[in-house]
């Protein structure tokens, strides 16, 4: 059987993610919406927008900067931001590091995706924050396979996987105890190819990163590494310029491209579609076990 | 496209997540990397074969002891489908977590050992399936290749599963039975030609053909309000819309409607999906409907038809399934949620604890435990808009909360 692309997005799943959008606003006395500048947390702005129309979104979103972005998300966030008149809290993993909270990473695998947790879990603490909306995906990665809709985090973030609510039929349960809080993920039934024909459909903007564009690159583990200041190289790692985009939008650091000419929508959907390997194989924070987002998870990861 | 949800279950070793592993590898569903690791920890577990089951058992504690705890969602297309799978546990301490991965779906998906045949937790999984009355019901029997394809076994097998059938509460399931081997792909999704007397479908051509009779359109018209959207800006001064999801049946613009618990009377006045105007709303579809009329409604209030008023019950009967560790007391108040409206309920009597092997109901049971199933009765402090389960699933089931420390402690089945 070869993989042929069905470009009609499933509108069952539109309906859900709305519906829980708005048991989320109705439940909880202050969600936010948690915002990476990546195409998932971009569809569920537009959900959000629709979910409220004609009202406004009625929650802020919250972006956790770690320092390493690509400076493409960063100005698509701003103007996304701008465009469409919403509120956004900004908080820095610098700031963590400067109060000595975490610890920069050393070596040539330095990352800072482990450290900004604990930005998150201070800014959910500061904000008062009780829902924190996601776009996580269960086909992402099979530790999220078996996360709820409405997911209860205790007062450390902590994820209890053995021990979790049961959730019937399309009834959320959004009550929780004082200290606890719930992250909601509205597109957990969405594959990748999903959130892609729903961008098509909605002709959604998107960070100019997932388009073929040329870049500094090395060469490390089979993978292709954007080069930047953030990235310790050792002598042999030589940056050279190559055409490449990304799947997925995370840091500088751990986050690989793939080599691509595809410049449009429609090409980047039949790429994925024919990819040999998954979206998350090309997150080098996944690599480090086989149970690396588990307990990522356990520990307040988002 | 359409999104088919299927439920699986059975019992533990009798190749549930290798079934699933087989379905998403024979439909190309599983990358190359994904593979290579799945290779690389058989390897490490000393398997000499691909242990595709390590693909959906996804926590540390599962992948130690080789058995699914919690429900796991898995995702596949097909040119003209999309798949959910809700590979659910098969233990019995875990049956709250079949019930959850259960309750959306509308395939069940049975597994049988062709050896052990059916056991104890297959009459365990057909009765929440039964009582869930899941549409389509499809039972594998896994592992053929271990009693030399015998078609005489596979039909004492189907033979002993019609006997539950007959017993069975609700008997409007559509059943199939399909003889399989997940470990070599037998009637997964081809034919390997080991099994040459079986000519029907093979599970994967079983599932592209189930249809869909939307039959939750024709129910009578539930439209439970999540919120009010009330813009209060200058272009929007005077919006008030109602939003929410279309339980069931269909609402068009000009219906009467009535809106509960006020009784009072309107029209739809428009129904909006974002920035279109639509003429009708179906069960399931996420709206805004604006009416005629400023009336009193707000959030768990519901719009229904004028001439299909549901009961306001304040006396509930249902069946339920237990869900906590700490037992149901009786005379014990909890939160009864009812899709988005909640009331107080206090449980008036335990009627009986069904035992779903043998279909026995004992009466003398003065506490439910958990995975418990039976029927109790409950009074409400405010009305609920409920139909019964069996007449319409959508607006038919509730869940119960522990008031002390919020968590879901059971599902209910209105009769």
């Amino acid at each position: 059987m070869t993989n042929q692309i069905n470009w009609e997005f499933p509108q069952a799943l539109e309906d859900e993610a709305i519906y829980i959008l708005r048991e989320t606003v109705a439940q909880f006395e202050k969600p936010v919406l948690l915002f990476s500048g990546g195409k998932d947390s971009i569809t569920l702005v537009r959900l959000a927008q629709k979910a409220f129309y004609p009202g406004k979104i009625p929650f802020a979103l919250l972006h956790v900067d770690t320092g390493h972005n690509f400076p493409e998300t960063i100005a698509f966030r701003d103007w996304l931001v701008n465009s469409l008149g919403l509120d956004i809290i900004v908080r820095n993993v610098q700031d963590s590091i400067d109060q000595g909270k975490v610890q920069e990473e050393t070596g040539k695998y330095a990352s800072r995706n482990a450290l900004q947790t604990v930005t998150l879990l201070d800014a959910i603490e500061e904000g008062k924050f009780d829902a924190c909306i996601g776009g996580a995906r269960r086909d992402e990665e099979k530790a999220r396979a078996k996360e709820r809709i409405f997911s209860v985090r205790d007062e450390f973030g902590q994820w209890n996987a053995k021990m979790q609510r049961p959730e019937l039929f399309d009834i959320l349960n959004g009550k929780i105890n004082i200290g606890e809080n719930v992250r909601v993920f509205p597109i957990s039934n969405w594959t990748e190819l999903d959130v892609w024909n729903y961008i098509v459909r909605e002709k959604l903007e998107i960070p100019s990163i997932y388009f073929s564009h040329e870049r500094e690159i090395i060469e490390r583990d089979g993978l292709y590494w954007p080069y930047s200041p953030y990235l310790n190289t050792t002598a042999d790692e030589v940056p050279y310029r190559q055409k490449v985009r990304f799947r997925t939008v995370g840091d500088m650091t751990c986050t690989a491209a793939v080599i691509s000419e595809a410049d449009k929508l429609e090409d980047i959907i039949s790429e994925i579609m024919e990819a040999k390997i998954s979206e998350r194989g090309a997150r080098i924070d996944d690599k480090r076990s086989e149970a690396a987002m588990e307990k990522r998870k356990q520990a307040g990861y988002f | 496209m359409e999104v088919l949800r299927i439920a699986t279950s059975g019992s533990v070793d009798d190749g549930k997540s290798t079934l699933i592993g087989r379905l998403l590898y024979d439909t190309n569903s599983i990358p190359q990397d994904k593979m290579e690791a799945l290779h690389a920890a058989s390897k490490r577990k000393g398997l000499d074969f691909t242990d595709l089951s390590l693909l959906t058992d996804g926590l540390v504690a599962e992948r130690e002891q080789g058995i699914t705890i919690d429900v796991a969602h898995i995702y596949f297309s097909t040119p003209t489908r999309k798949y959910i799978i809700a590979d659910t546990p098969g233990h019995i301490e875990y049956t709250r977590n079949m019930v959850t991965g259960a309750s959306n779906a509308q395939v069940s998906l049975i597994l049988i050992d062709a050896r052990r045949g059916i056991v104890e937790q297959t009459h365990r999984h057909f009765f929440i399936a039964n009582l869930l009355r899941i549409p389509y019901l499809v039972v594998c029997v896994n592992k053929m290749d271990l009693v030399e394809y015998s078609e005489a076994r596979f039909n004492q097998i189907v033979e002993d599963f019609q006997q539950m059938l007959d017993n069975a509460g609700f008997k409007g399931q559509e059943v199939k039975f399909i003889p399989i081997s997940s470990l070599y792909g037998e009637n997964v999704a081809s034919r390997t030609g080991a099994i040459d007397w079986y000519q029907g479908a093979t599970l994967l051509e079983y599932l592209e053909e189930v249809s869909f009779d939307h039959e939750d359109r024709l129910h009578p018209s539930r439209f439970p309000i999540q919120s009010v959207i009330r813009p209060r800006t200058t272009e929007y001064h005077d919006f008030r819309g109602f939003a929410g999801k279309v339980a069931s049946g269909h609402f068009s613009v000009g219906d009467e409607v009535i809106s509960l618990p006020s009784g009072q009377k309107s029209r739809i006045k428009t129904i909006e999906q974002f920035e279109k105007q639509l003429t009708v709303a179906h069960a399931r579809e996420s709206v805004v409907i604006t009416l005629e009329d400023e009336i009193d409604s707000s959030r768990g209030n519901m719009l229904v038809k004028t001439d299909e008023v549901p009961v306001q019950l304040k006396e509930v009967s249902a069946n339920i399934c237990w869900m906590d560790q700490q037992k149901l007391v009786s005379g014990k108040t909890y939160l009864l949620q009812h899709g988005v409206n909640r009331v107080k309920a206090k449980v008036q009597q335990i009627h009986y604890v069904t035992d779903v092997t043998n279909h026995l109901q004992n009466t003398e049971k003065t506490e439910m435990g958990l995975n418990d199933i039976g029927k109790i009765s409950l009074k409400t402090a405010a009305p609920v808009f409920a139909d019964a389960y069996q007449a319409n699933p959508a607006n038919g089931a509730f869940i119960l909360i522990d008031e002390f420390n919020n968590t879901t402690v059971a599902v209910g089945f209105i009769e």
